[in-house]
């Protein structure tokens, strides 16, 4: 072990194996982008499968993609882009070490983030009544009922997981609140809220995909 | 020679009791949690192993049911592949050599670090519940709709053990990208740095990018076991050749998860043991980032009889026949290096001669089953599994207990019996081919795999197959003993036994927990041999 003296100048955020905190944000960040690159391919697999399906029964999954409720879908949109905002705005406050911003705005995108899985839940329960959820009790229009299970497989298993990732990310941002809460983020120190916010926006991104991919289908114009 | 003591401080005798173990977070520590999990887990899938090889001791199903062996060879490979082939040398040596090569202290995220081993620890949970509540018969692929539809054993179980177990995976390869990256001491330029970690770096980008579609592959099977969903099933359109392309797209690169490391491994003991700087090092070096991209591309040889298109088997063939190119590079440039290198015969040494031969026949057997027409011949045949277990078997395992002779020292601070670790080494090389090479024949003649019971006419064959699987057995429980043995009774090592170069020589054996009495800087190039080392004891 090193004497303690030579710890005695350290950041009391500085964990023992970094040299500096520049160093250990960059550590940080790095890994976020890298986590988030398996992120891609992780989610990448899913919509590999939904392009060779959606290619393959095309009209299946355009007759499949209107009983979803675009409405709901878009109201959800809406709200997930705002809590990017938020989000942003948390970093930014938090960098500028303005404390009770940063707490506000992990609460209004914590609300925000609550808000998009209840209205999700209600579209999910929507289609639970419809008999649209795929196996057994699976109900639909003859000429598609084989192709759009295909579909609404894909739509529940991959809103599903990005509803998992949301779960997680309020997760986090409680932890934001509590550290920022109790001091732990300042000026100095606040990669752990920049990191999060990078996490919660590949989230979004993913949603900003999932939308017109799964609502979306042949709605354009003539 | 000087009288070596051990440091007074060292990581294993700060902090006892099993707290200290089961909440640390010193990489060299959580590197031993991991030797013991990987270890174990060898074990149990060598156990099957056994079995196996007894049933096929004769012609005829006497032993086990049909069914039985199907569940043999895939926890077999199930427990070899997720369990210890990946694993092993990124999260045992890797674990504990990354930080020290570069002069850190620790992993850029030790939390994680030991984050990965519990979540290892879980993955490998549920694979074991699986096996011990009525086992799994799908083979390690889970070709679907098998795995999704037929099979009545515990899929679900094993799937979400090696979903869970993949993220383990995919946090080491991060943890190492994010250290390499950030955490080199003053002066360890990416040209200085010793050629394992060339090779990690390589195998932690295939963990981070392959991993997570496995995962996803492996959750979508399961979702359609449970809730009836329908990716891959036929019935409602979904293709079963998909999960195979996806499926493979994680599987063929993980092969090099396997491969790569120990290639790193080879490059460290050829330079130590011929005491000169590896020949073409950049070569080698940009040889595991080429192997590790190129792995991403060639996944579609898996599939030559699955119904891919004759141009897109075309592609796949000569894509494949492109990784010979950076393989061949590191062969021929370990050759080169121990031309008129002053070789030393040490184990470590052996393993890598062994290794050097016995990849080389793999590779080359590799390049059969790269042509599309030779492989529909030999498709699910002896031939395969002769072939991957030369690249893993002879490979991997040979790289993985090469490191573990060579790092010993620094990590238990005590040496084993030379005479019986190279005469084990012997054992293993012997037990190895005796094994694994009939299988080329009999695979050749017709023999299919993964079945319990095969005409007369092979039987010779076989038999030499089950004696030399004896004689490996035996030859991978005498390390066992000497290096247990080592720990408490064995000579000292002192810092540098082998009179090798490399930051991990230059500190304590074993180390302190923060690796180094103070940063290091460096300022000399890899495996800089130019001058004798003093206190070379060989």
């Amino acid at each position: 072990m090193l004497p303690e003296a030579a710890h005695h100048a350290h950041h009391p955020s500085l964990a023992h194996h970094f040299d500096s905190l520049g160093q250990q944000k960059e550590a940080a960040t790095l890994g976020m982008w890298v986590f988030l690159v398996t992120e891609v391919l992780f989610f990448g697999g899913m919509f590999l499968t939904y392009a060779i399906y959606r290619a393959w029964y095309p009209e299946a999954f355009a007759v499949a993609s209107h009983e979803l409720d675009v409405t709901l879908g878009t109201i959800n949109t809406v709200v997930l882009i705002t809590s990017s905002l938020t989000m942003a705005l948390a970093v930014h406050a938090a960098q500028l070490g303005q404390r009770k911003l940063v707490l506000w705005f992990l609460v209004a995108t914590m609300v925000l983030g609550v808000a998009f899985l209840g209205i999700k839940s209600v579209e999910y329960y929507h289609k639970f009544e419809e008999h649209h959820v795929p196996g057994p009790g699976f109900q639909f229009e003859r000429e598609y009922f084989r192709h759009a299970q295909l579909f609404f497989s894909l739509y529940f298993i991959m809103t599903g997981l990005h509803a998992l990732h949301m779960i997680i990310g309020i997760g986090i941002m409680l932890v934001m609140f509590r550290w920022t809460w109790r001091g732990i983020i300042t000026e100095d120190y606040y990669s752990p809220v920049e990191i999060s916010g990078l996490y919660w926006h590949f989230v979004d991104i993913v949603w900003i995909f999932l939308f017109p991919l799964l609502y979306l289908i042949g709605r354009h114009g003539p | 020679m000087a009288t070596v003591i051990l440091p007074p401080r060292h990581y294993l005798n700060d902090g006892y009791g099993i707290a200290s173990w089961l909440f640390t977070r010193d990489h060299k520590r959580i590197a031993l949690l991991y030797l013991a999990g990987v270890t174990f887990f060898f074990f149990i899938g060598g156990a099957f192993a056994v079995v196996i090889r007894l049933e096929l001791a004769t012609p005829v199903g006497d032993l086990v049911t049909d069914e039985t062996y199907n569940k043999l060879f895939t926890m077999h490979g199930v427990m070899m592949v997720f369990f210890f082939l990946i694993p092993a040398i990124p999260s045992v040596l890797g674990n504990f050599l990354v930080p020290i090569m570069i002069g850190a202290k620790d992993l850029a995220f030790p939390k994680l670090n030991l984050a990965s081993w519990y979540i290892y620890m879980v993955g490998a949970a549920f694979t074991t519940y699986a096996i011990v509540t009525g086992g799994l018969d799908t083979g390690w692929t889970f070709y679907t709709p098998f795995s999704t539809v037929s099979s009545t054993s515990q899929v679900v179980p094993a799937a979400l053990g090696i979903f869970v177990t993949g993220f383990s995976s995919i946090l080491t390869g991060l943890n190492f990208i994010v250290t390499i990256h950030r955490m080199r001491a003053p002066g360890m330029t990416w040209f200085r740095m010793p050629l394992f970690l060339w090779s990690t770096y390589a195998t932690s980008l295939i963990m981070v990018l392959g991993t997570p579609v496995l995962a996803i592959t492996i959750l979508l099977v399961a979702a359609e076991r449970v809730f009836h969903f329908g990716f891959f099933d036929p019935t409602l359109g979904g293709d079963p050749v998909l999960f195979q392309h996806l499926f493979w797209f994680y599987s063929h690169p993980a092969v090099y998860i396997m491969v790569l490391p120990a290639m790193g491994v080879i490059s460290e003991l050829v330079a130590a043991f011929c005491r000169k700087p590896v020949f073409g090092y950049s070569f080698v070096a940009f040889a595991s980032v080429g192997i590790a991209v190129l792995g991403f591309l060639v996944w579609g040889h898996h599939m030559f009889v699955a119904g891919q298109s004759v141009y897109g088997a075309l592609v796949f063939s000569i894509l494949s026949f492109l990784v010979a190119i950076p393989s061949a590079v590191k062969v021929f440039n370990w050759t080169a290096t121990m031309y008129k290198g002053s070789i030393s015969w040490d184990t470590p040494m052996l393993y890598a001669i062994g290794f050097i031969g016995l990849f080389t026949i793999g590779g080359l057997t590799g390049l059969f089953l790269a042509s599309v027409g030779l492989d529909v011949h030999v498709t699910d045949t002896y031939f395969i599994v002769a072939h991957f277990h030369y690249i893993m078997v002879g490979g991997t395992i040979m790289g993985y207990l090469g490191g573990l002779h060579y790092w010993w020292p620094k990590i238990s601070g005590r040496l084993y019996n030379e005479t019986l670790a190279r005469i084990s080494a012997g054992i293993i090389f012997i037990g190895f081919n005796l094994t694994f090479f009939p299988q080329f024949i009999v695979g050749y003649l017709g023999m299919p795999r993964r079945y319990h019971a095969y005409p007369p006419e092979f039987q010779v064959l076989n038999v030499l197959s089950s004696a030399g699987a004896s004689i490996l057995g035996v030859g991978y429980l005498i390390p066992m003993i000497y290096l247990m043995w080592s720990l408490r009774y064995g000579r000292l090592a002192g810092s540098n036994p082998w009179g090798a170069v490399g930051l991990e020589w230059t500190t304590t054996s074993p180390p302190p927990t923060e690796n180094f009495a103070e940063t290091p800087v460096v300022t000399w190039e890899a495996y800089d041999y130019g001058a004798p080392v003093e206190g070379h004891v060989a």
